[in-house]
C-alpha cells in the first residue's frame, strides 16, 4: 500500500516533487502575508493595555511558533535519517536549520523591541528568554557543525545527532511560561482552553501564522532542492538540467 | 480601521520607533534568507557549469595532442 513512497527516496524524484509543490506554497504565503499584516496593522483595535504596540505580536508569534515548527521538522527528518538511513531526510535536516535560525532571530528581535516600551527593557533573562536563545544557539551550532564536515554523509548524521539531542529544548521553551515565574505572558493560543484573545485581534494573527508556515514550507522545499542539487552535482540528471538552464538561461 | 490618518498610522500610538523596527528587521532577514538560498542555487549552477566547461577544455586539448 505504502509503495508508492519507495521512488521518492530517489533524490531525482523527490526534487520534481519539491519543485511541483513550491508554487502551491507560494500561492498560500503571499496573500496571507499582505491580507495578515494589513490587517494586523491596520485594521485591528489597538489593545487596552499596551496601546498600538502589542503589534508586534503579528510577528513575534508566528515567528517564535514557527521557528519551534522548523525545529519539530528537523528533529522527525534527524530521526528518519538516522533510523532508516534515508540521505535526503538528513538533506531536509540541513535545509531547515537557516530558516528556524532565521525564524528564532526574528522572535527574540522583535521581543525584544516589544520589551522595551512594555517591561523597560531590551532583554531580561527570563525563562522564557533564555530558553528562545538556547534555541537560536542549537540552530547555530547544527548550522556550523554540518559546514565542519567536507563529508556531506558524515555532515548529515553529526548535525541530526545535534537536532536529536536539542528537541529537549523544545518542551522547555513551551512550558518556561508555566514552570518558572516570568516576566514573559502565559500562553494565549496553543492552551486547551478558549483563546484569551479578542477575536478580531486574532483572526489576523492566526492568518499570519499561516503565511509563515507556508513561507516555511517553501524555504525549506528550496533550500532542500539546493541540497540534493549539490550533492548529487557529478549525476547525469543534474548535468542535463544545468545545460537545460544554460539553453534557457533561466534558473528560477 | 484603527487610526484615522496615515500620520496617525506611522505614529503608531507612540510605539512608532518599537513597532517599525520590529517589522523592518523582520523584513530585512526574511528577504536575507530569500537571497542567500537563492543565490545558493545560482552557485551550484555555475560551478556545475564550469567543471562542464573545464571538462571539455581538457578533451578539446587530448584531441589536439593526438593530432600533433
Amino acid at each position: 500500500m505504502w509503495k508508492w513512497l519507495h521512488p521518492y527516496a530517489k533524490a531525482e524524484k523527490s526534487y520534481a516533487l519539491s519543485g511541483k509543490l513550491m508554487p502551491w506554497f507560494l500561492v498560500i504565503a503571499i496573500p496571507t502575508f499582505f491580507v495578515g499584516i494589513i490587517w494586523g496593522l491596520a485594521f485591528a483595535p489597538a489593545d487596552y493595555q499596551q496601546g498600538d504596540s502589542f503589534r508586534i505580536i503579528y510577528i513575534h508569534v508566528p515567528a517564535a511558533m514557527m521557528a519551534m515548527g522548523a525545529y519539530s521538522t528537523m528533529a522527525v527528518a534527524a530521526f528518519i535519517g538516522l533510523v532508516w538511513q534515508i540521505r535526503l531526510a538528513e538533506m531536509t535536516v540541513a535545509a531547515t536549520a537557516p530558516i528556524g535560525a532565521v525564524y528564532t532571530f526574528i522572535a527574540l528581535f522583535t521581543g525584544a523591541a516589544w520589551g522595551k516600551p512594555m517591561w523597560g527593557a531590551w532583554w531580561v533573562w527570563d525563562a522564557r528568554l533564555t530558553s528562545e536563545l538556547i534555541l537560536l544557539f542549537v540552530y547555530l551550532g547544527i548550522i556550523a557543525l554540518y559546514n565542519a564536515f567536507s563529508d556531506k554523509i558524515l555532515a548529515g548524521r553529526a548535525a541530526s545527532i545535534l537536532t536529536l539531542v536539542g528537541v529537549i529544548n523544545l518542551p522547555i521553551i513551551h512550558f518556561s511560561v508555566v514552570w518558572w515565574n516570568t516576566l514573559h505572558q502565559g500562553a494565549t493560543i496553543t492552551k486547551f482552553d478558549q483563546p484569551s484573545m479578542a477575536t478580531e485581534m486574532l483572526i489576523p494573527l492566526l492568518i499570519m501564522i499561516v503565511s509563515f508556515a507556508s513561507f516555511l514550507g517553501l524555504m525549506i522545499l528550496y533550500r532542500f532542492r539546493n541540497e540534493i542539487l549539490q550533492r548529487e552535482s557529478h549525476r547525469p540528471w543534474v548535468i542535463a538540467l544545468v545545460k537545460q538552464s544554460l539553453k534557457t538561461n533561466k534558473r528560477g | 480601521m484603527a487610526f484615522t490618518s496615515l500620520s496617525d498610522f506611522i505614529a503608531m500610538g507612540g510605539y512608532s520607533f518599537y513597532v517599525w523596527l520590529s517589522y523592518g528587521v523582520s523584513l530585512l532577514s526574511i528577504i536575507l534568507l530569500i537571497t542567500n538560498s537563492v543565490f545558493k542555487r545560482k552557485k551550484i549552477f555555475h560551478q556545475v557549469e564550469q567543471r562542464l566547461q573545464r571538462e571539455q577544455r581538457i578533451k578539446a586539448a587530448e584531441n589536439r595532442e593526438d593530432i600533433l
